[in-house]
């Protein structure tokens, strides 16, 4: 029952997945007006214009177009970008792991800071905790994280002069030796700890401008449905049978309110790549999305493609994992019964 | 009128205003509409919405002729950001008047036809809800002319598939309610029960859902505003402001704040009526 489920999941997301390659290529190619023309701008002589429809193929039918951009794209070519000159795949190979660690470390404060507090707040509703709770969660939820990234940047970087302006590193300190991309997890394995710190003073302002939002989102999610499970008669059962309050908490409270939170983090995890495409342009964070704004402000159309279908691969793919954990975590579609 | 009383009852605002936070929630929603539509009579410099230059007040900061400070060409941040307020009101009005229907019609077909019909829409709408809003109205927006209008079909474009969505998610609960079943016994047609039946039924979950929208509509136009593809120079919008600020950091810093702190009041106040909304009606969007 549950090989099944999953088995079904991931086909849906095989089928998304194929719908996005094709509604972006569909953008990139029938907007009105010559892509060719566009890219290469209004100084272009015909010639040019001619060579570069075809380096493009832009003069096949449009399903052939689609095929031979997929054919491409299953042996690991997204074509050439304009804008860097380079292989599409090499240049957000590199960008990468940049936008993954902003979006990693953006996560774990969403997790670390959001189910604790939304699990007190559920707690202890309508104290004083609760209200802070949730002023801070409100204010999180209505403001931007490009407005919270420049408004850190103002008073940490500017008026305190406690934290670095841009980048991921400091002048002067060579990137660790490259594992993982990551560059908290390479220098930490080193043991260059001065890389690491300084890694870590650069990702402290975009890591928490990113999370802001869904901090605020996954508190109010976890304090609703905490709340409830407090009101069910089991935790009074379990009061009963003399539990502390953490276990209580963390074992029949927080339980059960996982599963809607769960798959609303998964959301909010791959929301966030959309959300890096602000942050890291006021951070000037090295990272896939600022790569992406770029190659958006230049019109370089396989560039285009490429970053909106590896996001659109990876909000799959994080949504077909939190269908596998919920799964796990609930006996309802663990154990294959159709209670709900 | 007849709307309002229909959904509200004649007790509703007693009810609604039981909440405090609604009701300032609504008290900023009011403030934000009245002073996009009266930008041009209660601003001191109305001309600085536009191309002006006075070199010689620029880069002031906040005084008692210029409440917000002034920019890089001496126009008033407090008259710029009002007529930004002017041009959020404006996009998120359209921009929810083309993406509602667009995305309420598909939304009661797959719900109420199920099968084939549920499932090409549905898949469709599984497309666009995996890519971020923000990204594919970027892209699109880079490969066209960033025009208000394209910016508003761009940000439509995006956001149909929300309301079809929530429209399945109902349409598809009620349809097998006596009502319904009612209606298609004694022969009504198609179009009359998904419009006189069902529809009516969607409405507060979709007032609930526009008013929030309202708020995150004008986000993601502050956001393509300020990555510099939404609404162009020198038309004041609020995105682009703080971009335009953020540029000059530590210098100028009046700008980005009045900005920021303008748009936050505007999503604050469609958010707390957006919930008190929810909590009203009971429902879940």
């Amino acid at each position: 029952m549950l090989g099944r489920y999953l088995f079904r999941r991931a086909c849906a997301a095989v089928i998304t997945l194929f719908g996005v390659s094709v509604l972006i290529f569909l953008i990139a190619r029938i907007i009105p007006g010559d892509p060719a023309r566009i890219a290469l701008g209004d100084t272009a002589t015909l010639e040019q214009i001619a060579q570069f429809r075809k380096t493009l193929r832009l003069d096949d039918p449009l399903p052939v177009q689609y095929l031979t951009y997929m054919q491409g794209v299953i042996k690991g070519d997204l074509g050439i970008s304009i804008y860097t000159g380079g292989a599409v795949l090499e240049d957000l190979q590199r960008t990468f792991p940049a936008t993954l660690e902003l979006v990693m470390v953006s996560a774990m404060l969403m997790i670390i800071i959001g189910i604790p507090l939304g699990t007190l707040a559920g707690r202890y509703r309508d104290s004083f905790i609760d209200n802070f709770t949730r002023l801070f969660s409100l204010i999180g939820v209505v403001t931007p994280g490009f407005v919270w990234a420049v408004f850190l940047l103002l008073v940490f970087a500017y008026w305190l002069e406690i934290l670095p302006v841009t980048g991921r590193l400091s002048e002067g300190i060579p990137p660790p030796p490259h594992i993982t991309g990551l560059f908290l997890i390479d220098s930490a394995f080193a043991g260059q700890w001065a890389t690491f710190k300084d890694a870590f003073l650069h990702i402290i302002m975009p890591g928490i401008s990113l999370s802001l939002a869904s901090i605020g989102q996954t508190t109010r999610m976890t304090r609703a449905n905490v709340g409830e499970s407090y009101d069910r008669t089991y935790i009074e059962f379990a009061r009963a049978y003399g539990f502390n309050e953490f276990r209580i908490a963390a074992k029949y409270a927080l339980r059960p309110a996982m599963i809607p939170t769960l798959t609303i983090l998964g959301l909010d995890i791959a929301i966030k790549f959309g959300g890096a495409f602000l942050i890291e342009t006021v951070y000037a964070w090295p990272g896939m999305a600022r790569y992406g704004v770029r190659v958006i402000l230049h019109k370089d159309l396989n560039a285009i493609v490429g970053v909106v279908v590896i996001i659109g691969f990876f909000f799959v793919l994080i949504n077909l994992i939190v269908d596998m954990i919920v799964a796990f975590v609930d006996p309802r579609i663990r154990l294959g019964s159709r209670a709900r | 009128m007849i709307l309002v009383t229909r959904f509200f009852g004649s007790r509703g605002w007693y009810k609604f205003s039981r909440n405090k936070l609604s009701v300032f929630g609504l008290i900023l929603v009011v403030a934000f509409v009245s002073v996009a539509i009266l930008a041009p009579f209660i601003t001191p410099f109305p001309r600085h919405a536009g191309a002006f230059v006075d070199f010689l007040n620029a880069s002031k900061p906040p005084s008692a002729r210029n409440w917000l400070g002034t920019d890089l060409v001496g126009r008033d941040v407090l008259t710029r950001v009002v007529f930004g307020y002017r041009v959020s009101l404006q996009l998120s009005v359209i921009v929810l008047s083309i993406a509602v229907p667009l995305g309420v019609i598909p939304g009661l077909i797959a719900g109420y036809f199920g099968g084939w019909w549920e499932m090409i829409i549905m898949r469709i709408v599984d497309v666009f809800l995996s890519i971020p809003s923000l990204v594919l109205a970027l892209a699109i927006m880079g490969l066209v002319k960033p025009t208000l209008t394209n910016a508003m079909i761009a940000i439509a474009c995006m956001w149909w598939p929300w309301y079809t969505r929530l429209l399945f998610n109902i349409t598809r609960s009620i349809r097998n309610e006596g009502y319904v079943t009612a209606a298609e016994v004694v022969g009504a047609s198609h179009w009359h029960i998904l419009i006189k039946e069902i529809l009516p039924n969607c409405v507060p979950s979709l007032l609930t859902k526009m008013t929030l929208d309202m708020s995150f509509v004008i986000l993601l136009a502050a956001g393509l505003g300020f990555l510099g593809l939404g609404v162009q120079p020198p038309t004041p919008e609020l995105g682009s402001m703080i971009a335009d600020g953020a540029n000059y950091l530590p210098n100028l810093s009046w700008i980005p704040i009045s900005a920021g702190v303008a748009i936050l009041i505007a999503v604050l106040g469609f958010n707390l009526v957006g919930d008190g909304l929810r909590d009203y009606f009971g429902v879940d969007v």
